[in-house]
């Protein structure tokens, strides 16, 4: 297979203030990132620690196997987000090994805001449930939650993709042989008690965890019967008098450790549904990236700099190499498992359209998983194009997209606009996983052109109207909606609203797709249909 | 010459035997019980015979079998080692009627040594110091105090028919001496009816000094100088150094000569030891060892002889051809004994299978191990020798303390990082210790428990994936955030926790600062709070061994417990009956004390019987049924308190 070479001098001056400025962002996200894990603030994290408990993530290292990487989903989400602090939106979820076992985790943060579920945290906990069931990952539930929060109830109670969602993914995953098990580690009450309701096997520490459909208020209030939380609803009532749980335990290290048996008992098998190889690093350092991308989004980087650092070897077997030269197509592999690779190297025309259909067609006849390496400033606007049928080539693409049966993966490394998101695999078309770098930027369009096309229509108005509009006025309006576009086109602001399940650095991308791949690469395709491969 | 021998023996000291032999010219033959099969002195000897199965007395203690196996391979000679027949004067005899050569002294003069009492009298008539006493039929007042006095005090006096200290008093005054016997003849009669007593002279901090003896057939007798072998545990010698490091020039002439008089006196040939207890420049004889001594090897670090090659050749019939004085005598040797034993559990002796054994290049190993071989229960616990030669006393402990730092044992628990304490000891250093060195400083001669092996097993445990692939890489990776590596195990029988993180480790909460880790197939090297530290890592199954300057530490996975820990019920004071039902049975009353599980009573019903069971240990405060009551479900049986 070829090996990609280099053009990159990264001894130049350019080289450096590339690498500076990107540096700058990795830091920023990771100081960010820092700042998140921690949890709730102080005084929470203190009272926590004092009843006995661990911390959310100290709860999650112990029960994952000693160094297993974890592979969190939906960290940035929340952030900014309310008025309140919500660091990783109240709960934090990802992919972790357990007994041998990679496993969808589920913590609840007891310290931020009582671990009660905000519109986030329900959005999260099920973007978590929704990457189990597509990749079979066995669910655990460190349950520690006070249940819905209350003032926000109507964003989170009633609609199909709010709190009782959670309940019905838990049944149908369960059905689908999906192992669902909780450790029930703090307060379980009202919809939360659900969770280990719906779980296969529950697991209550004593003296700390309780599961009650009303607490000791609510019971006092309706039918003027005092009890205490224990009494109502603890460990020793749960594990020997109602079955709610199958397990007591005496602390949370105790529990975690039940909990890593019933994994390994859990009698889960996978196998690889891909060929595999000994991983190889790339021929070029995942560092250099810093330096490769340009400081300036418009400043254009041949994208195959940035495939030399991603995948094994630098190895890159390109297909059609010589039509539709903007967008480059080709097989590779990441962490010794096979990636069709497609990558934006300019706007997209109806060649670049047609060759990105016909690969994502042989990909997915050959089983091998997609990665879309998105940098999109749309498909290519004009009357030649339209008049050649642009809109329709586009189409054909996002329909190879949206109906490519195998596991597909979105890294934005770039910009992210309009049509072009939809065509190369952007949320709304099932990526597996979806990350965004930090210097990427999405909307429906550039702030920029934003900004003209707005300004144009009003001053149009105005004009139709016979009014003037001061020149003034039209660069500060412009200058407003270029921020409205900076600010809602960030990664930060993306990622809290979990359009990605995450910020990446780009020297860990290598890491997070080859961990997120092996996952992915396990449960058998759909049947495939009676046609062959379209030529386009 | 014979040109075969054959080693009735097994480890160590038959691989020794069997290195001279071989470097003589002569066929080796091992000898094995089925449980030494594939070890080492049957992988180094030119032929091996099968004896028997594991049980010494079923193998190496027999002397027909043997003996047919050295006719079977045409061995001319026997070498019987130390210990199983090598003081066994029927096995000298038979040897001779088979015609074989024992290399080994007389059947006669094993059998004048082999009685301690005889042996005393024998070298005492030929005139070398024994322990002053008296054990004559005079047991007036009047003949007691006056042996007393000849004796001199400190002096013991022993019940004798006496036996476990009964009737033994300690006097260390002449006007204490009355009051001392009449006591000691009181309990003598009261536990064994008899009240005969017997005086000696007590030594309270002597030195156990020791002379080597070399006498060929013509009666040459020589001695190759003396052997300070007071470090002792639990009566076995660990530590072993030569010259004596208290011992002047004229007190060695005294005890060589009185050695070799002693020696004389039986008519010895070969190899043989005459052991001393000394104190304050007077020695007495204790006992001889017609053999070769395990700890032989110092002595021939600093006479730069062969013991086995000269009693081979005496054997043999040669002469010794040198004088006295031709001996040389050079520099100093230290060996210490390296023994299968965990001195933490009062030195009980540890079995397994050595997943690995590696001992330093530059000094003297006398092994009979090897990594993969077993150490069972049937035989002695000791794996090894490393002995140091140096041109003086510290260079040598020195070399050794080295030594035993490069040792690497696992599978075992064993005496290494105990013996290097020893050596370092300042009481050691100095020289004149005792035998009483090993009791007196047993507190800081054990280890103390550092966190170092722990931190060294958790990053090892992140080193050792199991198959390729970014999961199997346990590199503890988070997303934007440093990794995070928490590895719990259990070591001896406490949980360890080790948190790894960038550039950090955190053990039982304590911190340490960990950097330049580098990891080499089994070996970690890696700096923690700035010290370098080198370890030497063996999986055996789920167990972590990690080797630290020839100590070594066992760490096994930590989640073990899991589900299995029973938790008895948090309500616990009222016990209930779990069905409707009859009592049939009460089998407490109020004020018992009743163990977790114990059966407080039963109730029949549904034609079985239900035994109701404390769920926790405490007391009986009351008994609220009787035998014949029924009882509904949920019903009090029992109340336990505290």
């Amino acid at each position: 297979m070829a090996i990609l070479q280099s053009n990159i001098d990264t001894g130049a001056a350019a080289f450096a203030a590339n690498a500076k400025h990107h540096r700058e962002l990795a830091d920023e996200l990771r100081t960010l990132a820092g700042r998140i894990v921690e949890g709730g603030d102080a005084r929470s994290r203190e009272r926590h620690v004092g009843r006995g408990k661990l911390l959310p993530r100290d709860r999650l290292s112990r029960l994952l196997d000693p160094g297993s990487p974890f592979l969190e989903v939906g960290q940035l989400g929340g952030y900014e987000l309310y008025d309140d602090w919500i660091p990783s939106g109240g709960i934090v979820t990802g992919i972790g090994r357990v007994s041998g076992t990679q496993c969808m985790v589920v913590v609840n943060d007891a310290t931020v805001k009582g671990g009660t579920y905000y519109p986030i945290t329900v959005k999260k906990h099920l973007r978590a449930q929704e990457i189990a069931l597509e990749n079979g990952l066995p669910c655990v539930y460190l349950v520690d939650s006070g249940g819905a929060f209350l003032p926000m109830q109507a964003e989170v109670f009633p609609d199909r993709d709010h709190f009782g969602r959670i309940f019905y993914n838990q049944a149908n995953l369960s059905a689908r042989g999906i192992p669902q098990i909780a450790v029930v580690m703090g307060s379980c009450t009202a919809g939360g008690a659900y969770v280990p309701a719906m779980c296969d096997q529950a697991i209550i520490v004593r003296g700390q965890g309780t599961i009650f459909l009303g607490g000791p208020p609510l019971v006092k209030a309706a039918t003027g019967e005092e009890v205490d939380a224990e009494s109502l609803g603890g460990g020793d009532v749960h594990s020997r008098t109602s079955g709610v749980t199958d397990y007591l335990a005496a602390d949370d290290v105790h529990a975690l450790g039940i909990a890593r048996e019933i994994v390994a008992a859990s009698q889960q098998r996978y196998r690889a549904t891909v060929e595999t190889r000994t991983p190889r690093p790339p021929a070029f350092a995942e560092e250099e990236l810093y330096g490769v991308l340009p400081t300036d989004p418009r400043t254009p980087v041949d994208v195959r700099e940035i495939i030399a650092r991603l995948v094994d070897g630098s190895e890159f077997h390109e297909f059609k190499a010589l039509y539709g030269e903007t967008l480059v197509c080709g097989f590779a592999h990441i962490e010794g498992m096979p990636v069709a690779v497609i990558a934006n190297n300019g706007i997209l025309f109806s060649e670049s359209a047609l060759k990105g259909a016909h690969f994502i067609q042989l990909a997915d006849r050959r089983g091998v998983p997609l990665l879309f390496l998105q940098n999109i400033t749309g498909f290519m606007v004009g009357k030649k194009y339209e008049n050649q049928g642009i809109a329709k080539d586009g189409a054909k693409m996002v329909t190879a997209v949206a109906c490519a049966r195998v596991p597909k993966f979105t890294v934005v490394i770039g910009g992210s606009f309009g049509a072009g998101n939809y065509a190369m695999c952007g949320r709304a078309y099932g990526a597996r996983m979806l990350w965004t770098w930090p210097n990427a930027r999405i909307s429906v369009m550039g702030g920029e052109q934003a900004a003209h096309v707005l300004a144009t229509v009003r001053r149009d108005g105005a004009a139709a109207r016979g009014e003037e509009w001061p020149e003034a006025e039209q660069a500060a309006f412009m200058d407003d909606i270029r921020a409205q576009y900076e600010t809602q086109g960030h990664p930060y602001f993306a990622s809290a609203r979990l359009w990605d399940d995450g910020v990446v650095d780009p020297a860990d991308t290598r890491r997070v797709l080859g961990l997120a791949l092996e996952v992915a690469c396990r449960e058998p395709l759909q049947p495939q249909s009676g046609f062959g491969v379209f030529r386009m | 010459m014979f040109d075969t021998l054959l080693i009735a023996n097994r480890g160590e000291i038959a691989c020794r035997v069997m290195r001279t032999a071989t470097r003589m010219g002569l066929r080796t033959v091992a000898v094995y019980s089925d449980a030494d099969a594939h070890a080492q002195h049957v992988r180094l000897a030119d032929a091996a015979e099968r004896i028997g199965p594991a049980p010494a007395r079923e193998s190496y203690l027999r002397i027909d079998a043997v003996l047919d196996a050295a006719e079977r391979h045409g061995a001319g000679a026997v070498h019987p080692g130390y210990g199983f027949l090598s003081e066994n004067a029927e096995f000298a005899a038979a040897c001779e009627e088979r015609g074989i050569v024992f290399v080994g002294p007389s059947a006669r003069a094993i059998r004048a040594m082999g009685s301690k009492i005889e042996a005393k009298r024998i070298v005492a008539a030929a005139g070398t110091p024994v322990v002053p006493g008296y054990q004559e039929a005079d047991q007036s007042d009047a003949a007691l105090s006056r042996a007393a006095a000849e004796i001199g005090y400190p002096l013991l006096i022993k019940a004798s028919a006496g036996g476990g200290g009964k009737g033994m008093r300690l006097v260390r005054e002449p006007d204490e001496f009355p009051a001392a016997l009449a006591g000691a003849r009181r309990e003598a009669a009261a536990a064994f009816a008899d009240e005969l007593v017997l005086l000696e002279r007590y030594l309270d901090a002597p030195k156990h000094l020791e002379v080597q003896i070399l006498a060929d057939q013509t009666g040459h007798t020589l001695h190759l100088y003396e052997r300070d072998c007071s470090v002792q545990r639990r009566h076995q010698k660990v530590i072993e150094e030569a010259p004596g490091p208290t011992v002047s020039e004229e007190l060695r002439t005294l005890l060589g000569e009185a050695a070799v008089q002693a020696a004389k006196a039986i008519g010895y040939v070969g190899a043989g030891t005459v052991e001393f207890i000394s104190q304050a420049g007077e020695f007495y004889f204790m006992e001889m060892n017609t053999r070769l001594q395990v700890e032989h090897p110092v002595t021939e670090a600093i006479t730069g002889l062969d013991l086995v090659e000269w009693q081979l050749r005496v054997a043999a019939g040669e002469k010794l051809p040198f004088r006295q004085h031709e001996i040389p005598r050079n520099g100093h040797a230290v060996e210490a004994r390296v023994y299968a034993e965990n001195p933490a559990r009062r030195f009980l002796p540890s079995t397994g299978t050595l997943a690995h054994v590696a001992f330093p290049q530059e000094v003297r190993v006398d092994a009979g191990v090897a990594t993969g071989d077993a150490v069972s229960v049937h035989y002695d616990p000791m794996l090894a020798k490393v002995i140091a030669h140096g041109p003086d006393r510290d260079a040598a402990i020195t070399s050794l303390e080295r030594a035993l730092a490069r040792t690497e044992i696992a599978g075992v628990a064993h005496n290494v990082a105990y013996l290097r304490r020893l050596l370092a000891h300042p009481v050691f250093r100095g020289g004149d210790y005792t035998t009483g060195i090993a009791e007196e400083h047993a507190d800081e001669l054990l280890a103390e428990e550092d966190h170092l092996p722990a931190i060294c097993a958790a990053i090892a445990a992140g080193r050792l994936g199991d198959s390729v692939g970014p999961w199997a890489r346990r590199d503890g990776f988070r997303l934007n955030g440093p990794a995070s590596f928490i590895q719990r195990f259990r070591r001896e029988r406490k949980e360890v926790e080790v948190v790894l993180s960038e550039g950090q480790a955190q053990v039982d909460g304590e911190v340490f600062d960990v950097a330049d880790v580098s990891w080499n197939e089994g070996v970690l090297a890696l700096r923690v709070d700035g010290n370098r530290v080198g370890a030497r890592v063996v999986t055996a199954g789920p167990s972590l061994y990690v080797i630290i300057g020839g100590s070594t530490a066992r760490f096994d996975p930590g989640d073990v417990e899991g589900a299995a820990r029973s938790l008895g019920s948090a309500a616990g004071n009222r016990v209930v009956s779990p069905m409707p039902g009859q009592v049939i049975a009460v089998s407490v009353k109020p004020g018992d004390r009743v163990k977790a599980g114990a059966v407080l009573a039963v109730v029949e019903a549904m034609k079985m019987e239900h035994s109701v069971a404390a769920p926790r240990a405490g007391r009986v405060a009351s008994v609220n049924c009787r035998v014949g009551d029924r009882v509904d479900e949920g019903v009090e049986l029992v109340v336990l308190e505290e």
